[in-house]
Parts: structure tokens; C-alpha cells; sequence
């Protein structure tokens, strides 16, 4: 053995070099390789939510950098609690997280069940029924709102072929009842398979094995179904709600080319009041303590959230 | 095939297999209805009923590509007869070409920032990740929750103090200010997917090298990195579909010039009323690139969008 592995490393770096390098503890290198990142997420993460919450106690208005910033203490927030027109955004928030999850949960599911049955080419099928997850949301809502066109568009085309309604009579973005609809329906176009790729995880994860002893028992179909496949899938399921309940709570881009908040105010969701409120009204001060409550609101539904969630994994 | 008690019987399978179809098939409409229309004509895409037959031309897309003015018949006469094909077809419409839109400027903007970020993402996430991964870090546990919750705040709220931040040191409409902020919305996801795929790589690997005389840089570049490369090229693809069809934070700190496709998309009007074709053509355009990368990425999907939460 003349030349060592060891010999080889040091004959190929310089030595100053070398020793520097090989200077350097794990904890150099630990601090090294984070630090950077670190750094990036403190100045665009942290820094301006603390900057946020600054501004939520003053009156500043980013059209008016000259007037000087007052403090106003919790106005702000006491005028966002009691303002009428904030609740309306909340209520329309809710109709829109509630039924899409709920539909997507469903439809997601039953996907997940009938993909599960391990039918030839159900890889296939799966990676296209993915595709509209993927697809940038702002320009599919864009294109929707073709497909919602009275008359021309296809969406009134197919409801009116299979109910006889008459496709130039109702308009899903122009209509107050129906636009809050249209929204919950594009997102559940978009958001179903995400709902049931997690679920098909789920539906895998269980062994074969557990439903080999389930029909030894002679448990019925159904019954496996309630006792083995509902219990084992639902901390998966609970994961899906959690991840499409947080991202609907701040939908904006989909929603915003859809209907852009109307007709009214019927689909106008929290964020897109709140950049109504930030980029159009300029009133800073006030819409950074709506962002401060939007996001207090959703950390805290999270947070309790995740230990629903733990509890149903330990079971 | 061996007998089992919990393989599907085949009227199941078939039945199952149909319904799977069958959705599938109407998800697909509305993405087959976009690039249908992206190659039909003005007055086909919005004919009653919806055409499903209709003679293919490529308007949309020289109209999407394009500028162009209204001409008087004196004016098409003394331009001549049209030298290509797409000054022909803008010649049918009574117009002639005043030089190229916003769209291709607009697009490269979106592959600049794209892949910007990417890079950048990938070089601080995986050195990161590794840490993460192989040295001890204080509040490891904590952290998914700390980075979950990042992505908790609406990227609304976190815009207005960007958005001065940026004013003030001249970041505003700037590419150099998108693929940081990019990057920055992307770390948290490609280090939770990253250290998700180091920890799969035995530790044995680095500790034999370790004990052949390589430096932690040399067993992290030689033996570590190779080994992660696939995850390293799913995970890149994910930071790019991102930062790719990112909207809020584009429409909200870009006007001009480092624009992306997904806020000036929706903005393509045409002469009397919206041209839709020229519309279908520009998303067309940016969203087949996207379920190319789908189909490539179709094994960690699930990975991707969990944040490494659920594995396969």
C-alpha cells in the first residue's frame, strides 16, 4: 500500500487550502451550510412580519409617505372587528373553505377508493386526473371565466344539455347566488387530486394482510370498510384538510381571475379584501392589522388542528 | 396470478377502472378546451353551440405574438402583398403587423425567474438540508411547525412590507428582487424535501469516506450529492412549477419590466372585445411545459405537496 487514500486527498489540495478545510469542525460547516438560508428567510419571512405588526398600530398610508406616521394603538383592530363588510368577506371565506373541502374530500376519496382497485393502467389515469394541480391558477381561472360565458361558454353548454335549462339564461360569474358556486366549483376542478393523492397513500399504506385476517373473521365488506380502511385513512384525510384548509383561507389568485370579488361583494374572500384594502385603498396601517387577525386566525385553527391530528396518529 | 382475498374481483376492477375514466375525461375538458380554442378562429370560439369540429389556424397565436393596427383597404394596397404566412393571416383581418407584443418578453421573464430561483433554491436548500440532516440542529422538531406556518401567512399580507422593502432599496420590478423572493417562498419546502431524501441515504456512505481521509465538504459533494440526485431534480421541478405560476406576489411588485406570464396572461385583450384564441394560445404556451414536468415528476408527487410529510 504506498499511497493511501489520506496521501491522495492531501497531494491533490494545496496545503494551505487543505488545512483550512480540514480546520474546520462540523459545527463550522453546520453554521455555514444554514446560516445563508437562515438569513434569506429572517429577511423575507420574519422581517417583514415584524414589520407588519409595527405598521398595525400606526395610521400609515404608503401613497402619503410624507404625512406623519401616528400612532393609533388598536384602532385598527377595533375597527376591522366591527366593520359589517369585513364579516361578509369571513362568511364568504367559510362557504367557500367549507364546501370545497367538503367536495373535494369526497370526490377525492371515492378516486383514491376506485384507483386503490388496482386497475391496468391506473398510474396512468392517476398522473392525468393530477394535472390540474399543477397548472399555474391565476390563467386557469382566467380561462374559466370563458368557460362560465352565458351562451358560448362550455360549462352553460353542458348544464344546459343535461338539464334543459337554456345556456344563455344564467351567468355563474354574473349571478349573486351562483358566483359564490362558480368559485367552489373551479377550485374543486383544480384541488380533487390533491385530496386524492394523499388518500391513495393512505389506502396503500394499509397491508394486505389486515384485510387477510378481517376475511378469515368473516368480517363483511362493509364492515372492513368502517372497522379497517375508514380508521387507517383518516389521519391521512385529516392531513389533506389541514393542507387545502390553510391554502383556501389565503386563495387569491384563482378567485381573483374568476370573478375578482363579485358581483358585489358576494366572492370577494379575506385576501382579496385585504388587497383591495392594501394596494388599492393604500390604507397600510389598517390593512396590516387585517393581515395580523387573517394571520392569528389561521395559526391558531393550524395549531389546534395538528394535535387533532397527533392524537388520531398515536391511536 | 396467484389467488388472493384481497385482489379485486374484475367486474370490480372494470367497474372502477370506468368511472376512473370517466373522470379523468371530464377534468381533462376544460384543459383540452384551452388548447382547442388556442387554435381556432375569433369567430369559432365563441360560436354557439360550442364547435368541437372546427378548421385549425394559428390567429391565436400570430395574434398573440403580435401588435397590430387596423388598415384602411388603400393602406393593405400599398403595402403590398404580404411576404409570410402570418402577416397573411393578420392581413385577413384587415390589419397589418406594428411589431411584436408584450408576451415574449413576458414569458422569458417567467423562465428567468424560474429558473433564478430554482438554482438559488437549490444551492441553499440542499446545503441546508444536509446540515439539517446529518448535524445536530437545536428545535429540529419544532421547525416543520415553524416552516408550515410560514406558509400560513397569505402571500397579501407579507407583500405590503416587501413591497416598500423592496421600494426602498430599488428591488421594485426587478428580476435580481423576484428570485430572491422566490427563493426565499421556496426554501422552506425544497429543505423539508431535500432533508427527507438525505435522510434516506445510509450515513455509513459519508463515515466510510470520512474514515478514507475525504473532508466533510468532499464526502458531502462526492458521495452525498450524487446520491441525492434525484431528489435534488424533483425537488427543483417542484421550486420551478412554483415560482412558474406564482401570481400574487407577481402582480402585486411587477409592472414592467420583470413581469411574468400568469399577471399579464389574463391581460391580452384584442381589437373589439377579448380575444380569447390569442388568450388559449399564451396559456397553452405556459401550462403544456408544466404538465410535461408532471408527468416526469409523477413518482414523488405525493412527496411534493406534503412537504415530505407522506411517503411512499
Amino acid at each position: 500500500m504506498t499511497t493511501s487514500p489520506i496521501d491522495r486527498v492531501a497531494r491533490a489540495t494545496p496545503a494551505a487550502a487543505a488545512r483550512r478545510i480540514r480546520g474546520l469542525s462540523d459545527r463550522t460547516i453546520a453554521w455555514i451550510f444554514v446560516a445563508p438560508s437562515i438569513f434569506l428567510l429572517l429577511a423575507v419571512n420574519i422581517f417583514p412580519l415584524i414589520w407588519t405588526i409595527r405598521l398595525s398600530f400606526t395610521d400609515f398610508r404608503v401613497n402619503r409617505p410624507n404625512n406623519d406616521m401616528e400612532w393609533v394603538g388598536l384602532r385598527n383592530y377595533q375597527r376591522i372587528l366591527t366593520d359589517d363588510d369585513v364579516w361578509q368577506t369571513m362568511q364568504a371565506t367559510a362557504h367557500f373553505l367549507i364546501w370545497t373541502i367538503l367536495l373535494q374530500v369526497l370526490i377525492g376519496f371515492f378516486l383514491a377508493f376506485l384507483i386503490n382497485k388496482k386497475f391496468r393502467g391506473n398510474d396512468l389515469w392517476t398522473t392525468i386526473i393530477v394535472f390540474p394541480m399543477m397548472l399555474s391558477p391565476a390563467v386557469v381561472g382566467n380561462f374559466w371565466t370563458f368557460l362560465y360565458q352565458p351562451q358560448i361558454g362550455l360549462f352553460n353548454y353542458v348544464v344546459a344539455f343535461f338539464t334543459g335549462a337554456d345556456p344563455a339564461g344564467f351567468s355563474m360569474i354574473g349571478d349573486v347566488h351562483l358566483a359564490p358556486w362558480a368559485i367552489v366549483i373551479a377550485d374543486t376542478w383544480m384541488w380533487t387530486p390533491f385530496v386524492m393523492l394523499i388518500c391513495l397513500a393512505g389506502l396503500r399504506s394499509i397491508p394486505d394482510s389486515i384485510y387477510e385476517a378481517a376475511e378469515c373473521d368473516r368480517a363483511s365488506k362493509l364492515r372492513q370498510f368502517f372497522t379497517i380502511t375508514m380508521p387507517m385513512v383518516l389521519p391521512f384525510l385529516m392531513l389533506a384538510v389541514l393542507f387545502r384548509g390553510i391554502e383556501n383561507f389565503k386563495m387569491f389568485d384563482l378567485v381573483v381571475q374568476l370573478t375578482g370579488g363579485g358581483p358585489g361583494n358576494t366572492t370577494t374572500l379575506t385576501s382579496i379584501d385585504l388587497k383591495r384594502e392594501a394596494f388599492e385603498k393604500w390604507r397600510t396601517g389598517y390593512s396590516s392589522a387585517y393581515a395580523v387577525i387573517l394571520f392569528v386566525t389561521v395559526f391558531g385553527l393550524a395549531s389546534i388542528y395538528v394535535k387533532a391530528l397527533n392524537k388520531v396518529k398515536d391511536r | 396470478m396467484s389467488f388472493s382475498v384481497t385482489e379485486p374481483s374484475p367486474k370490480t376492477k372494470w367497474f372502477a377502472g370506468v368511472m376512473v375514466v370517466g373522470y379523468a375525461i371530464v377534468t381533462l375538458l376544460p384543459l383540452i378546451w384551452i388548447i382547442a380554442t388556442g387554435f381556432k378562429s375569433p369567430a369559432d370560439a365563441i360560436s354557439y353551440p360550442p364547435k368541437v369540429i372546427f378548421e385549425p389556424t394559428l390567429e391565436g397565436y400570430v395574434n398573440l405574438f403580435t401588435e397590430r393596427t387596423r388598415a384602411t383597404p388603400e393602406m393593405l394596397e400599398a403595402a403590398g402583398p404580404p411576404e409570410t404566412w402570418y402577416q397573411e393571416i393578420v392581413r385577413g383581418q384587415d390589419m397589418v403587423i406594428s411589431g411584436p407584443s408584450r408576451y415574449g418578453a413576458r414569458f422569458l421573464n417567467s423562465v428567468i425567474i424560474g429558473f433564478g430561483s430554482t438554482a438559488l433554491c437549490m444551492i441553499l436548500g440542499t446545503a441546508a438540508a444536509y446540515a439539517f440532516s446529518r448535524f445536530r440542529v437545536p428545535l429540529k422538531d419544532d421547525l416543520l411547525f415553524f416552516i408550515l406556518s410560514t406558509r400560513m401567512m397569505p402571500p397579501i399580507a407579507v407583500a405590503i412590507p416587501i413591497f416598500l422593502m423592496f421600494r426602498q432599496i430599488g428591488l421594485n420590478d426587478t428580476h435580481l428582487g423576484m428570485i430572491l423572493l422566490y427563493t426565499a417562498v421556496n426554501l422552506s419546502l425544497s429543505v423539508w424535501l431535500l432533508k427527507g431524501f438525505i435522510d434516506e441515504i445510509p450515513i455509513e456512505y459519508e463515515e466510510a469516506a470520512l474514515i478514507d481521509g475525504y473532508t466533510r465538504f468532499q464526502a458531502f459533494y462526492k458521495v452525498v450529492l450524487p446520491q441525492a440526485a434525484t431528489g435534488i431534480a424533483s425537488t427543483a421541478i417542484f421550486c420551478l412549477i412554483f415560482a412558474w405560476n406564482e401570481y400574487a406576489f407577481a402582480v402585486l411588485l411587477t409592472s414592467g419590466t420583470a413581469q411574468t406570464a400568469p399577471p399579464f396572461i389574463p391581460t391580452i385583450i384584442g381589437v373589439g372585445g377579448k380575444d380569447w384564441p390569442a388568450v388559449a394560445a399564451g396559456a397553452t404556451i405556459f401550462l403544456v411545459p408544466v404538465m410535461i414536468f408532471t408527468i416526469l415528476l409523477r413518482k414523488h408527487l405525493l412527496r411534493g405537496i406534503t412537504f415530505g410529510a407522506v411517503r411512499k
